[in-house]
């Protein structure tokens, strides 16, 4: 999953749980970057017709950005439900952020081929937990930082 | 939400290899589901796109070896392919072509996202200056050596699906 890919899916999650525009500082927040990264990023998801920024409000995706922002939380799903379930790892979350950037869509629609993901995924995306809601691992869950 | 570090490259030796593990299921898919395909042809059929997926499977296995001994090197488990074959026969019904051009389809995708996950790999190997356990040196070599066969099965698979 590519950069801009990496910010769709997180300004998709923040406006999902503020029912609203994601305000830059959230989203520099959850992306663990500077404002003016976020900013810079932000400009470029603009330009291609991606997100729109209000001013003293935040940014809201166009419809084809939450089309791709959707297909990236779905890539995301796959990577944390095969981390868990076909290779047991305990960590799955911690993992899958780090591994999210190297994984490309199309090596997880093959892993995506063993796993038994639920028709309403992405929906099933819990923010608080980050990770799926449906997602039944068989160790003891692990807590959210 | 928690906090990600955005576009983050490989630095240790436990990513490394999760993501060597990762690469030995792809192989595995590829395997199970080309011996499903070859088991569901009828060889007199056509002999060519038998030969076709018994190839394949039989360079999956390879690629599977050859993965399998870097992370050994790491001092990792490999990963139990008769589990990951279990899964394949528990989810093959709802994912298999419906015919022959739906078979080469979906061994080009195969050959396509192994050679894509290596060159995302090799990429970002390369671009890590992180040491790792393996030599350097011997794990790019093997990782491009695989992406240069995933790349010439692109090319034998689009052939033939060029030509029928």
């Amino acid at each position: 999953m590519n950069t801009a890919d990496q910010y769709l899916k997180t300004i998709y999650v923040v406006q999902e749980q503020e029912d609203g525009p994601a305000s830059t500082g959230s989203i520099a927040d959850a992306l663990d970057v500077s404002p003016a990264s976020a900013n810079e990023m932000i400009g470029k998801l603009e330009e291609r017709g991606l997100a729109e920024h209000e001013k003293y409000k935040g940014v809201r995706l166009t419809d084809d950005g939450i089309i791709r922002a959707r297909d990236a939380l779905q890539t995301y799903c796959i990577i944390e439900r095969f981390l868990a379930n076909v290779l047991g790892v305990e960590e799955f979350r911690e993992e899958a952020r780090e591994l999210e950037a190297v994984i490309d869509d199309t090596v997880a629609d093959r892993l995506d081929t063993i796993i038994d993901r639920q028709p309403e995924c992405p929906d099933c995306f819990d923010p608080e937990t980050d990770a799926c809601a449906c997602l039944e691992v068989a160790m003891a869950p692990v807590e959210s930082e | 939400m928690v906090a990600v570090s955005v576009s983050q490259r490989i630095g240790s030796d436990d990513q490394l290899a999760r993501l060597l593990q990762i690469g030995i299921v792809l192989e595995e898919v590829v395997e199970a589901r080309a011996h499903h395909h070859y088991r569901g042809v009828d060889a007199e059929l056509d002999a060519e796109i038998e030969a076709l997926l018994a190839d394949a499977a039989e360079e999956s296995a390879d690629h599977r070896e050859r993965l399998e001994s870097l992370i050994a090197g790491l001092g990792v488990d490999s990963v139990p392919f008769d589990e990951i074959e279990s899964l394949v026969d528990a989810r093959y019904g709802r994912t298999k072509p419906e015919d022959f051009d739906g078979i080469l389809y979906d061994q080009l995708c195969n050959e396509e996202t192994a050679y894509k996950f290596y060159d995302d790999l090799v990429e970002a190997i390369e671009a890590s200056d992180a040491e790792f356990s393996v030599d350097r040196e011997r794990l790019l070599e093997t990782l491009r050596t695989i992406r240069e066969e995933e790349a010439e099965g692109v090319s034998e698979v689009t052939e033939v699906m060029e030509r029928r």
